[in-house]
């Protein structure tokens, strides 16, 4: 059995008598990409700045690749890059001479190979020289990923990487973030897109209120808690809802000529369909649709909005 | 596993990479740094050395401009040594990028001698630059070359240290400007820059032993002219031990990461 890239036991930590997060335990494999989603506030940054070592552990730990981040910081903090929530800039410098000294300050002599690669596929050539308080949003967040992985982490730590960024820079960060996972890097992220967030990670924990209210393979959390909507168009229209359909929940729109219908995952749409025909509904057309991890996500969220 | 090949870890190459990032960080803005504190140190040089000073004498055997030139050096060395780290880690505190250092594996000593190293550099040049003016004025007769250059190097760390003490614990500007208003500027112009406290009223000659900064300035005097009003081991004593204990806090404030880390 390979050593888990991260090992979290028992890990809380407490802000002014509030658990900011609460008793979480997970580990993620080498070469995953490991999605931890939650609402604002959920103590996903938390969480993350104790794995980099930018807060202290309240109480639990935190093992990297089998190396405590408490005892062994030094070794651990080299095996981990960590791209913040926040742009962290340094305006004193441009992007080529601050990418540089990240490499020294992770005690890694500069490769200029890797760097020149990090700097054409992250697209920052043009803005090379130009001093941080002169770069766009988009261009400060591809430096942070490229600062990141100047030093060759082993895990790479993504805090929301794509918030406020355009739809053609998220596309081209999260192919290079499939790249750089493809060449062996463990990826743990977090993201407010949850559709990416299901396209993108093999895993799935999902925070709420410091704690950590589901841990599951992508395909496991869709196929077990995804639910399925189907719209059935009707050649005439009808008064009142079918009895007995069996379904999660069944609406009638105003004009009495489409009935929208929701099914868990378990119910197979052929007893829903056997059912319509015994009802005698006149059926034009059906589409289904599958509910992704954003329903997910919501509907695990708000059951836990009613938690102190 | 991974397939790029685990870069060579070199232990000493995150304490040289800040060191030579926070000295690069004050040549950037050279005008500020390093122009202006010499431009004030010489219209200070113009003003004792060739209007006033002509009129004043204090020390017997010397010009006011070779008794002022000492602490004026000084007066360079201190503040500039302080506003170097203080600037510089506070703004990191304040701009939130001290996480990035903060992530990486330097360690607490490597962070203390590069913001130290970058500030004593600082410090000093002005020194240097400010001497080389004075030049224009008068001539020192280097009394104790050694001495001189120790109780420099003595002083820029010592406000090196309390740059650091000062950029962790104020939590705004107003705060850090407190610490070079109301703490340092009347610690130097209390202190003996200007006049010997030999010339003092016995009383307030007395409290004058109390201000850390008479033993900084008496000290370098005595180095450069030869005379003082301490023996020079005494100042010598004093400054190293207020060193060691500023040294000694602001390490216990890096190591626990006070006010770094949540």
């Amino acid at each position: 059995m390979s050593i888990p890239a991260l090992a979290i036991k028992d890990l809380s930590k407490e802000y002014d008598g509030t658990l900011a997060v609460n008793d979480i335990s997970f580990t993620i494999e080498p070469g995953e990409i490991f999605g931890l989603l939650g609402p604002n506030g959920a103590g996903k940054s938390t969480a993350i700045n104790m794995i980099g070592g930018v807060s202290r552990i309240g109480s639990g730990s935190i093992e990297i690749f089998g190396f405590d981040n408490q005892k062994d910081s030094r070794t651990t903090r080299r095996m981990v890059g960590v791209m913040h929530q926040e742009i962290v800039i340094d305006n004193f410098f441009t992007i080529d001479q601050a990418l540089r000294f990240h490499a020294g300050y992770y005690g890694v002599r500069d490769d200029a190979a890797w760097r020149q690669r990090l700097i054409d596929r992250l697209g920052l050539q043009p803005h090379l020289h130009k001093v941080m308080i002169k770069l766009s949003g988009g261009m400060k967040r591809r430096f942070m990923i490229a600062k990141a992985l100047i030093h060759k982490p082993q895990l790479l730590i993504l805090d929301e990487p794509t918030a406020g960024v355009d739809v053609e820079l998220r596309h081209t960060l999260w192919d290079f973030v499939h790249e750089i996972n493809q060449q062996g890097t463990t990826i743990l992220l977090t993201t407010h897109y949850l559709e990416e967030a299901e396209q993108m990670c093999d895993r799935i924990a999902i925070m709420n209120h410091g704690k950590l209210i589901a841990l599951e393979s992508t395909a496991t959390l869709l196929k077990e808690l995804g639910t399925r909507s189907i719209l059935v168009h009707l050649q005439t229209p009808i008064n009142e809802l079918p009895e007995d359909l069996c379904c999660q929940s069944a609406e009638l729109d105003d004009a009495g000529t489409t009935l929208q219908l929701t099914l868990s995952a378990s119910q197979p749409t052929g007893d829903l369909l056997r059912r319509l025909c015994d009802a005698g509904l006149p059926i034009a057309d059906i589409e289904t649709r599958k509910a992704g991890l954003e329903e997910i996500f919501l509907q695990m969220t708000k059951a836990g909005k009613a938690e102190p | 596993m991974n397939q790029r090949q685990e870069p060579e870890f070199i232990s000493w190459l995150p304490f040289y990479t800040l060191l030579q990032k926070e000295i690069r960080r004050f040549l950037r803005v050279a005008s500020q740094t390093l122009v202006t504190p010499v431009i004030t140190a010489s219209l200070y040089l113009f003003i004792f050395g060739a209007t006033l000073g002509d009129r004043i004498s204090v020390l017997e055997g010397f010009s006011y401009a070779q008794f002022v030139i000492p602490g004026l050096i000084l007066m360079g060395v201190i503040n500039n040594s302080f506003a170097n780290v203080a600037s510089s880690l506070f703004m990191s505190r304040y701009l939130g990028n001290i996480v990035d250092l903060l992530v990486t594996p330097v360690t607490p000593s490597q962070f203390i001698m590069a913001y130290t190293l970058a500030a004593m550099l600082r410090g000093l040049t002005v020194g240097l630059v400010v001497w080389l003016i004075s030049c224009l004025f008068a001539t020192l007769p280097w009394a104790h070359p050694f001495a001189a250059l120790g109780m420099a190097c003595l002083a820029s760390f010592l406000f090196a240290q309390f740059g650091i003490i000062a950029a962790i614990h104020a939590d705004n500007f107003d705060a850090l400007s407190m610490y070079t208003n109301f703490i340092i500027l009347p610690l130097i112009y209390l202190g003996g820059v200007f006049y010997p406290i030999s010339i003092l009223p016995p009383l307030w000659a007395k409290l004058s032993h109390l201000n850390p900064l008479f033993y900084l300035i008496d000290g370098f005097r005595y180095a450069l002219l030869g005379v003082g009003d301490l023996p020079f081991i005494v100042s010598f004593a004093v400054v190293s031990a207020m060193a060691l204990i500023l040294f000694l806090w602001a390490a216990t404030l890096i190591a626990r990461s006070h006010r770094l880390r949540t």
